[in-house]
């Protein structure tokens, strides 16, 4: 293999950037009026997402069927398909961008593929059916940058994902890859590298938000004949799929970031800990490693530097408590996946008991750019405390529902109101669970707060990974907890005794009380437990599984006691507490809910009202959905 | 040196000393379950997993656990705060929840460290013992029973037997709530390569893994009248068998417990030093042969030597390594050389008929319940030793036979297989065998009187020790190592070729059988078989006759029976043959 040098580095660059100048051109272009070959449009891209929703949703079909639909209509060598990664916008997927009038379709079928290059491209009649249409305005929008989903986005670890082939390192060093690590091997030396890291503030974004220079430092300190640099690619918060976006639609950054961090701490040996459950991640990840070794990117004396490493990809079972960094370490190590207690940390005694630097995927998305642009640019995006973007999955009883980055500071409020197109189907809002199991639910009160990781602990959070569940009314405060505890009981890797029993505990009173056997002192115990589980836990999975609870306590206290007291659950979610009735002046006396009732739970005469037995209703809720005339009652 | 202060305490430690350690050094006894440290041998374990440790320090947001937490300069730790209390015993409540509420009925009862933790920590209530219990595969094995729905996963045995005997039959498997300690793939210990050494039953805190009880069976066989029920006791268990009844650690109980197995039923008490000296001079017989054909030029000849006493050693070596199966001594253990000679000669002496004639062995090890159902030490399916109870079962019956040990008058073993020798004595330390071995070899190879008796090379309790004797300008090599990771450490040198030694005495448990896994329960306390160890080679130094070839009844036995050592009827009786029994 012969070595790369800048100087081919860069004239791939501008080879690569003739097709990508298209792109990002467009993106800045007004170009709302006109589209297609007919207007002029001498060469066009039409770039079709190939993350694992869209993919799900038959995309590589759309794809094809576009192939063939160019190919048919003979513009095949005017026009290009490139399947790139997620563009975040996945309520809305499979989306199909056309380059350059930057025209957003939503929802594509593969059957659609036609009528895409038949009027779009050759006629230039945009297909307003698979355009989006704006809630508020009920128009349809064409161009992305105009849709309040992407209005307020800043998109730092996700500037490739919906823009470059993922499948091609030229798109990728297109867009000024590999330059930082070019910078870090042939101008800086470790030291400056990681002075450019903490001086940009970025901090860990697995959860913790542990300063990733210091960590770094910590890593080039240690004295030994091998160290490790690890990508924590195990994400494992319901819900939360960043790093899987970020792996699937711009691997090279990871591999170019833990290049990066291997120079800064002095290592040769990269390791990608990721989740054998993302094959599409898995996938493109080799593709990348094997262009970056073909081109010399990783290996021996890269760009000439002296500096030499590789990459090798380690498979997880898929156990959430792996991603926990020593446990991590101990999945890779064929042991049990077990956390240990800490010190020593890491960055001291790691995989094989070689001092070991594991980031997540997201925080080394980030480095390259920081090396290219700066710390300070990095460091003039965000908070105080908290520096640069972070990724949120939006979910849950909201409109859009999606991958977001936005800068840290950034309200709860214009997440979900503005980002988000607020809560579903008109219902109010009700709380927002972020960071995931370990995470806690927030409330109205909280929605104006600029979110950085010192805020939403203050507040009774985190971070997290950044998975962000949006509740409404209809949602039983007392249930989400349980629903989160069901959780931790089932991925708590059973090592120490408060998170191995405790959360089974929490979870068994958590059910009574939603089955209507709770008591008041329940609530104390949940509160004390609760404490004490944190308190004493060994790792941060246990340290952090009771913030639902606690979370949801402190902020929803009058529910619980609903449920304790008076038996009632006001979401109407908790089955056992709800009672079923015939209101007398509605029925008509159809017997279409006797008959409905698989529990011979309703008496009644034909044209008399009906009545429901308490005792033999199973509440399933057949009775409601048989009536025609709305007159069962559920309270 | 790190200053730190602990409750009212001001406290200098040295660099990487723990909160629990520093704490010992001021008297304050913070609670322990999973942790353990012998100190002075290599069990070890501190998984740092039960969190009843934790304790509060100053400036950390979470309670601390003080036996993996550092001591550092200026740190103020609170071990026993409202904040601790309540964390600690909600802890031991939750551990509750999760634990059979049998105690009154539970082997372990009054012996068990968990019962001992909750007493101390005053839990008067269980709040949460509505809960699910965790349910778990048990298991009944010729040697060990697992009731692992006692499991308080503290995971002492995993690392026992992974750690300290480097065997891993057992883990951790699954995970959560549901989580058990158990051999992996879903197999039950006795499909695995389990060597029944015992040593999780040593360790556990609670009655999960206690030994396979034989009371019944022998109640049965004393109160029968037609059979003749003897015992033989081995040398480990006259030492130990006093701390279930409160007296000191080392405390030699040789007289009353003999007096006590009488009272019990037992026709006849026997000594299974008396055995140990016939393994010595059959391997004695055995090393010299060997090392008379090293010194004659045979290329062929399987040197090291080395001793095969130890059961659970023996399945070591057949699971692990059975191409070198050449190389241990082909002579049985001393109980089995016993229970041999005592079926045959002992019984045609006595006119006992074999199927009447019940051989117990009461013994420090677990395997050796393992050892009695061997094929070959049966003969037409009749074992020569029945059944093998260990030193707290024996304890165990004499309390259920309404007997006052403390004040029971001493008895002497009956004869003829009740004399031995102070090198019997030694045989249930660590080194023993090899020193009881070295003071024949020595005398029958150099045809001289030991200048003086005592190898001290071969004395302590470190993992691994070597000595060097000279034999008239022919330097005898010898090691010696307990528990099966060391084993297995002198087994790849030997598969590599690397291994330099004419001797190895080899003992599966921590210590030698003074750290058996039948003995009174050390609770971590190394000092407890340090005890056991000077007794046994005190009662060496005040013995009359020291060297195994010394004893009369032996010399009696070989003229009038056996023959020469390695002739055609010791061999037939005293020695055995392995096997390859590699597990797949």
């Amino acid at each position: 293999m012969k070595t790369l040098h800048i100087e081919d580095l860069n004239k791939i660059r501008e080879k690569a950037q003739a097709a990508l100048v298209l792109r990002e051109q467009s993106d800045s272009a007004s170009s709302e009026q006109s589209c297609g070959l007919a207007c002029g449009a001498k060469h066009m891209q039409l770039l079709c997402c190939g993350g694992t929703g869209c993919k799900a949703s038959s995309s590589h079909k759309i794809v094809e069927n576009l192939q063939k639909a160019l190919e048919a209509n003979g513009v095949a060598d005017k026009v290009e398909v490139v399947t790139t990664g997620c563009f975040g916008f996945c309520e809305k997927g499979p989306i199909v961008k056309v380059i350059p009038d930057n025209t957003f379709y939503t929802q594509v079928k593969p059957e659609d593929a036609e009528e895409i290059v038949k009027s779009h491209i050759i006629d230039g009649k945009r297909v307003e059916r698979l355009l989006y249409v704006d809630p508020k305005t009920k128009q349809h929008v064409s161009d992305s940058k105009h849709m309040d989903f992407y209005r307020k986005q800043v998109r730092i670890a996700l500037r490739n994902c919906g823009l470059i082939d993922p499948e091609n390192i030229d798109e990728y060093i297109a867009r000024d890859g590999y330059q930082g690590l070019a910078k870090c091997l042939l101008e800086l030396k470790p030291e400056d590298v990681i002075d450019i890291v903490s001086q940009s503030g970025l901090r860990g974004r697995g959860g913790a938000g542990f300063p990733a220079g210091s960590k770094w430092k910590h890593a080039l300190a240690a004295k030994a004949e091998k160290k490790y640099v690890v990508c924590n690619a195990d994400e494992g918060d319901p819900g939360a799929f960043m790093d899987r976006s970020i792996m699937e639609g711009d691997p090279n950054s990871v591999v170019e970031a833990m290049a990066i961090c291997g120079y800064a701490t002095g290592s040769n040996y990269g390791l990608i800990y990721i989740r054998a459950e993302y094959p599409l991640a898995v996938s493109r990840l080799r593709v990348a490693i094997a262009q970056a070794r073909k081109y010399g990117l990783l290996g021996k004396n890269i760009l000439g530097s002296g500096f030499n490493f590789d990459i090798e990809i380690r498979y997880g079972a898929g156990a959430f408590v792996c991603g926990e960094a020593t446990a991590l370490v101990h999945s890779m190590e064929g042991k049990r996946g077990e956390p240990r207690m800490k010190p020593p940390h890491l960055t001291d005694l790691g995989y094989m008991g070689y001092p070991t630097n594991v980031n997540n995927v997201e925080t080394l998305a980030n480095v390259p750019i920081i090396m290219t642009k700066g710390a300070e640019w990095f460091a003039s995006i965000g908070t105080e405390k908290s520096k640069g973007t972070k990724v949120f999955a939006l979910a849950g009883k909201i409109n859009n529902v999606g991958l977001i980055e936005v800068p840290m500071g950034t309200t709860l409020r214009e997440i979900i109101y503005e980002i988000g197109g607020g809560v579903k189907d008109g219902k109010k809002f009700k709380a927002v669970q972020t960071g995931g199991p370990s995470g806690g639910c927030l409330t109205e009160k909280h929605l104006d707060i600029p979110i950085d990781y010192e805020s939403l602990k203050e507040a009774g959070s985190m971070m997290g990974s950044g998975g962000m569940i949006v509740m409404d009314e209809d949602d039983c405060m007392v249930s989400v907890a349980k629903f989160y505890l069901d959780f931790t009981v089932n991925e708590s890797c059973g090592k120490c005794t408060p998170c191995r029993i405790g959360n089974k505990r929490l979870y068994e009173i958590l059910t009574r009380i939603t089955e209507g056997k709770g008591t008041p002192e329940d609530l104390e115990t949940l509160k004390r437990l609760s404490e004490v589980i944190k308190e004493t836990s060994l790792c941060g999975l246990g340290q952090s599984s009771p913030n639902p609870v606690l979370s949801t306590l402190a902020n929803f206290y009058e529910e619980y006691v609903e449920h304790v007291k008076q038996h009632k659950c006001r979401a109407k979610q908790c089955k056992a507490l709800l009672t079923y009735a015939v209101m007398p002046d509605k029925c008509k006396g159809c017997g279409a809910c006797k008959r409905g009732c698989p529990a011979n739970a309703i008496m009644g005469d034909v044209r008399k009202p009906h009545v429901i037995d308490p005792y033999k209703c199973i509440r399933c809720g057949m009775c409601k959905s048989h009536c025609k005339f709305n007159a069962i009652h559920v309270s | 040196m790190i200053t730190l202060t602990i409750d009212r305490h001001v406290v200098v430690v040295p660099a990487n000393t723990t909160i629990l350690e520093a704490a010992k050094t001021v008297s304050v006894e913070i609670p322990t379950l999973c942790h353990i440290d012998l100190e002075g041998t290599c069990v070890k374990s501190n998984p740092a997993s039960c969190r009843l440790c934790v304790v509060e320090v100053e400036g950390r947001g979470n309670l601390m656990p003080a036996c993996a937490t550092q001591c550092r300069q200026g740190m103020v730790v609170h071990t026993s705060s409202p904040r601790v209390l309540r964390a600690r015993k909600t802890v031991a409540e939750l551990i509750l929840s999760d634990h059979p509420n049998d105690c009154l009925t539970c082997s372990k009862c009054s012996d068990c460290e968990l019962q001992r933790l909750v007493r101390r920590l005053n839990c008067r209530v269980m709040p949460y013992n509505d809960g699910e219990h965790s349910l778990r595969k048990n298991e009944v094995t010729d040697a060990i029973v697992r009731d692992m729905n006692k499991c308080i996963y503290c995971r002492r045995c995993e690392s026992v037997c992974n750690e300290v005997q480097s065997v891993g039959a057992l883990g951790a498997v699954g995970r959560g709530f549901t989580t058990t300690i158990a051999p992996a793939f879903g197999k039950m210990l006795g499909e695995t390569n389990c060597t029944y050494c015992g040593q999780c039953v040593a360790v556990c805190p609670v009655g999960a893994l206690t030994e396979r009880d034989y009371a019944e069976e022998l109640i049965r066989d004393i109160t029968s009248p037609d059979k003749i029920v003897i015992a033989q006791t081995a040398p480990a268990v006259r030492y130990a068998l006093g701390e279930e009844f409160g007296l000191k650690p080392g405390a030699s109980v040789t007289g009353k417990m003999v007096t006590a197995l009488k009272d019990m039923g037992f026709d006849y008490v026997f000594d299974t030093d008396f055995g140990a000296d016939m393994t010595i001079m059959e391997e004695g017989a055995e090393i010299l042969d060997r090392l008379k054909k090293f010194l004659a030029g045979d290329k062929n000849v399987k040197l090291p030597i080395m001793t095969s006493c130890c059961p659970a050693w023996v399945n070591f070596f057949e699971h692990e390594y059975p191409d070198l199966r050449e190389y241990p001594s082909t002579a049985k253990s001393p109980a089995q050389m016993f229970g041999a000679v005592a079926k045959t000669y002992w019984a045609d002496k006595m006119g006992i008929p074999r199927d009447k004639l019940v051989v117990v062995s009461v013994m420090p090890c677990l395997a050796k319940k393992y050892e009695c159902s061997r094929d070959e030490f049966k003969v037409n399916g009749n074992p020569d030793v029945d059944y093998s109870i260990t030193t707290r079962e024996l304890a165990a019956l004499i309390r259920r036979s309404n007997i006052n040990f403390d004040s029971l008058p001493d008895s002497d073993y009956d004869k003829p297989l009740g004399e031995s020798t102070g090198a019997a004595a030694i045989f249930g330390t660590t080194g023993g065998v090899m020193e009881a071995a070295l003071r024949t070899v020595y005398e029958e190879y150099m045809g001289k009187q030991l200048p003086r008796i005592e190898f001290d090379q071969v004395r302590g309790l470190e993992g691994f020790r070597e000595a060097t004797i000279d034999l008239d300008g022919f330097e005898l090599k010898v090691c010696v190592v307990h528990t099966l990771s060391n084993a297995r450490m002198v087994m790849d040198k030997l598969r590599a070729g690397e291994l330099n030694y004419h001797v190895v005495e080899v003992m599966a448990c921590p210590g030698g059988c003074i750290g058996g896994a039948g003995q009174p329960y050390h609770h971590g306390d190394s000092s407890v078989l340090r005890a056991r160890q000077r007794a046994a080679y005190a009662e060496d130094a005040g013995k009359h006759l020291r060297k195994s070839h010394e004893n009369p009844d032996i010399q009696k036995l070989y003229a009038e029976f056996l023959g020469k050592p390695l002739g055609e009827k010791a061999h037939h009786l005293l020695h055995t043959h392995y096997f390859d029994k590699t597990i797949h």
